[in-house]
């Protein structure tokens, strides 16, 4: 055999190579199934940066599927809640340009709204109920029904089926701890020699005695 | 002398102190009303738990702690709750919050108490339970639980207190004044949270060599008790946490540490006063000292006063003038915020009334851009970049934010003070880091929404399939129904009937019981018949319901005869 092989370089390269090639495939085979990743790690990527009020603005019923529409190729701007910081973060994560949101599919809202229901009209008829995409509304047949609000993703699906209009999408009330600070506002135009006319240069103290003289 | 360390950066601004330390502490006239706000401190804020109209005693509870991470509230004088509703607080928003209002009744009564004059046979649990009881949160400015941060636990033990009188922010005096008169109590102070702590190594006083006199007042009463005084030079901001330990221990504390991971406790000064008065002398706190100066007040002096004394009346005790003042910042002015209501009620953690004059403390100068001169990084006390997150917070790059640091500013106001180009540097540093946490949490709400929508779908679909599952068996079952009736004969029908009448049919026994039953209480009815008649004729009742009766009775004989009838059939 050896001295087949010895004899014969074509013939031994070959074998050489096919055998190298077998190998190797085999260990791709193996590592292909060892490591396979279920499903397509792209789309819980999407799904992450979407803001999970499920309200299906986009179309979609849920924001998983659309998450999986937009990694088939779907358009990125049609999620209102979201918005353009939405938009921009599913744009850099797929590295395409950040278009501005689809305005057919509804506007950012300036403030979040959560439902609430004007609980002495409730019928408790449990339309909103099972309206609820998060199962935020409390509540059973012919009695009287409340919303959940810290659950509540302001998704506006409970409304419409309400047969009495009794829910009202309040904006969320800003308490102490949840104060943010406010961005300085950034400077436009402004250079050195702005200072002399700038708004500081008549300054209250020279209308009233000046303390400091005095002291 | 110890060895001390320098910390990085760090300024020199003009420390204005002299001006409130001309006169001793003093005590202001309490006002008719004081609005006392329940969240005070870090954590949840206190419950009330008196009602409007209650007459109240001074140092009596008002609202109880809220959990673990919170303190209760204690009414600073004697008088009438008048109002239990929202009210502007100090707080950087100008935002209200819920407080609890007393009407003074002049009598300044306090509620019966009784100290512990031998605390070192008291167990530190009980004595931390007093603190706790008393309201003790941390008065240099963060206002933390004290109780919380004396209980590392086991698996943290404390082998450094130290105790926070740097004072570093200009024109507050409240900590050395408070040290000047009364050094003693400090002293106790210390050796009660030394106990609490199970006797650390080190006990050391870290404390700028700006206050020669609040030195010369403590040395007397250290001497021989193993309290170290450490005085450093004066550099602002090197009294943050982080800068003291590092002064006093040469120790840097990691970022996602605190202090009890290193086997230190850091502790202010103001809050040690406050421990001797909660365990000796049973005050809970109620008052702290806060120094009011600027040059809008005519006096500049540090006061005693009263949680929820409303800072106007402060400020009106010390001949405020309005007109002169460019603003009132609470706190310091490196770190302090503007009020923008006077009506404000003095807390557990206001430090300093500061009312200057337009010249002392100028409106900001508008902000221009930034030049990259790199200023602000070398006045930095914690060692970031501070014009690098200037550019990541304008472009709200929150991950670069993040892996620069963000997190580990102080706010200490250092690179905003050196800035040419006078950038509100902190003020982007805390919209940042407000925003971040905002994102943080609405990304926790959105997970949560999103397991709801999974369990809501998963729910419904589940539903929808036991209903088909139900569908199903109904169509089978009523598939099954109609090939029996069609393949079997009428007969066989009848012949089921029967089985099933056959099936149902009790046994003999069970029958006879049955019988046997209806008998007995068929009697008894008999029974209770007659003894209604016999009742009615007794009374001599009308005809009509003695009719009535009898026939009752007549029935009721007859149903008792039928029953033994088949009882009879049944036996044979």
């Amino acid at each position: 055999m050896l001295e087949i092989i010895t004899q014969q370089p074509i013939l031994a390269a070959l074998v050489a190579l096919v055998g190298l090639g077998l190998a190797f495939g085999a260990l791709l085979g193996f590592a292909a199934e060892k490591f396979k990743i279920e499903g397509d790690p792209v789309i819980d990527q999407i799904d992450e940066l979407l803001p999970q009020t499920q309200c299906g603005q986009c179309g979609f019923p849920g924001c998983r599927p659309y998450a999986e529409s937009i990694a088939d190729g779907d358009a990125i701007n049609k999620c209102p809640p979201g918005g353009q910081a939405t938009i921009n973060a599913i744009a850099s994560l797929l590295d395409v340009p950040a278009p501005a949101l689809d305005e057919e599919h509804g506007q950012e809202a300036e403030v979040k709204t959560v439902a609430y229901i004007r609980e002495d009209e409730c019928i408790g008829c449990t339309k909103c109920i099972q309206a609820c995409p998060v199962d935020a509304i409390l509540g059973a047949a012919k009695l009287m029904h409340t919303v959940i609000v810290d659950e509540c993703t302001g998704c506006d699906l409970c409304v419409e089926p309400c047969p009495v209009d009794c829910i009202d999408m309040l904006p969320v009330e800003e308490n102490i701890n949840q104060w943010q600070w406010p961005a300085p506002q950034i400077p436009s135009g402004l250079i050195a020699t702005d200072r002399m006319n700038g708004p500081n240069l008549v300054r209250p103290e020279d209308s009233v005695s000046n303390r400091e003289d005095v002291a | 002398m110890r060895k001390t360390w320098v910390t990085p950066g760090g300024i020199h601004p003009p420390e204005n102190k002299q001006q409130s330390l001309t006169q001793s502490i003093g005590e202001p006239p309490i006002p008719e009303k004081l609005v006392v706000p329940l969240g005070q401190h870090m954590g949840a804020p206190s419950i009330a738990c008196v009602k409007v109209d209650d007459t109240v005693l001074k140092g009596q509870k008002i609202a109880d702690s809220a959990g673990l991470v919170s303190v209760p509230t204690h009414a600073p004088t004697s008088g009438t709750i008048t109002a239990i509703e929202e009210r502007p607080v100090a707080h950087s928003s100008g935002m209200m919050a819920l407080c609890i209002e007393i009407s003074n009744d002049g009598q300044d009564q306090w509620l019966p108490r009784e100290g512990i004059s031998d605390f070192e046979h008291t167990s530190p649990s009980a004595l931390l339970s007093i603190i706790t009881e008393a309201g003790i949160a941390g008065m240099g400015g963060a206002g933390f639980p004290t109780a919380v941060k004396l209980n590392p636990g086991f698996q943290r033990p404390i082998d450094t207190l130290i105790i926070n009188a740097a004072e570093c922010e200009p024109y507050i005096t409240a900590d050395d004044a408070l040290i000047r008169e009364r050094a003693e109590e400090i002293v106790e102070g210390i050796r009660i949270l030394s106990h609490i702590l199970g006797n650390p190594d080190n006990i050391l006083i870290g404390i700028e060599d700006n206050k020669p006199e609040a030195i010369a007042a403590l040395r007397p009463h250290i001497q021989d008790t193993g309290i170290h005084l450490v005085s450093f030079p004066t550099k602002y901001p090197s009294g943050g946490e982080k800068q003291l330990i590092y002064i006093v221990t040469g120790k840097e504390l990691p970022n996602d540490q605190i202090p009890a991971d290193m086997g230190m406790v850091c502790v202010n000064i103001g809050t040690i006063y406050a421990i001797k008065r909660a365990v000796v002398d049973a005050e809970p706190l109620i008052s702290r000292v806060t120094t009011v100066t600027g040059r809008a007040c005519d006096i500049n002096r540090n006061y005693d006063v009263l949680i929820g004394t409303p800072v106007k009346h402060l400020l009106a005790h010390n001949n405020f003038d309005q007109q002169a003042c460019s603003r009132v910042i609470m706190g310091g002015p490196m770190m302090g915020f503007s009020l923008t209501s006077e009506d404000v009620p003095i807390v557990k953690t206001s430090n300093c009334i500061l009312a200057p004059s337009y010249k002392e403390i100028p409106e900001d100068e508008p902000a221009q851009p930034c030049i990259r001169c790199g200023m602000c990084a070398e006045a930095c006390p914690a060692s970031l970049l501070p014009q690098q997150l200037l550019w990541y917070s304008q472009a709200k790059d929150h991950d670069r934010l993040q892996a620069h640091n963000l997190f580990d500013c102080i706010e200490c106001g250092a690179c905003s003070y050196v800035c040419p180009s006078n950038i509100p540097l902190v003020q982007y540093y805390r919209n940042s880091k407000s925003e971040i946490k905002k994102a943080q949490q609405e990304k926790i709400k959105s997970d949560q929404a999103r397991e709801r929508f999974e369990f809501h779908k998963q729910r419904i679909e589940q539903v929808e399939q036991e209903r088909e599952a139900k569908r199903a068996a109904r169509r089978e079952a009523a598939k099954q129904a109609k090939t029996s009736t069609t393949s079997n004969s009428a007969a066989d029908i009848v012949a089921a009937a029967q089985a099933r009448a056959a099936a149902k049919k009790m046994s003999p026994e069970q029958e006879q019981a049955k019988l046997e039953r209806a008998v007995a209480s068929a009697e008894m009815r008999v029974q209770k018949a007659q003894q209604k008649l016999d009742s009615a004729v007794a009374n001599n009742d009308t005809e009509e319901k003695i009719n009535i009766l009898s026939a009752a009775l007549n029935g009721a004989q007859q149903k008792f005869d039928k029953a033994k009838a088949r009882l009879a059939e049944q036996l044979n």
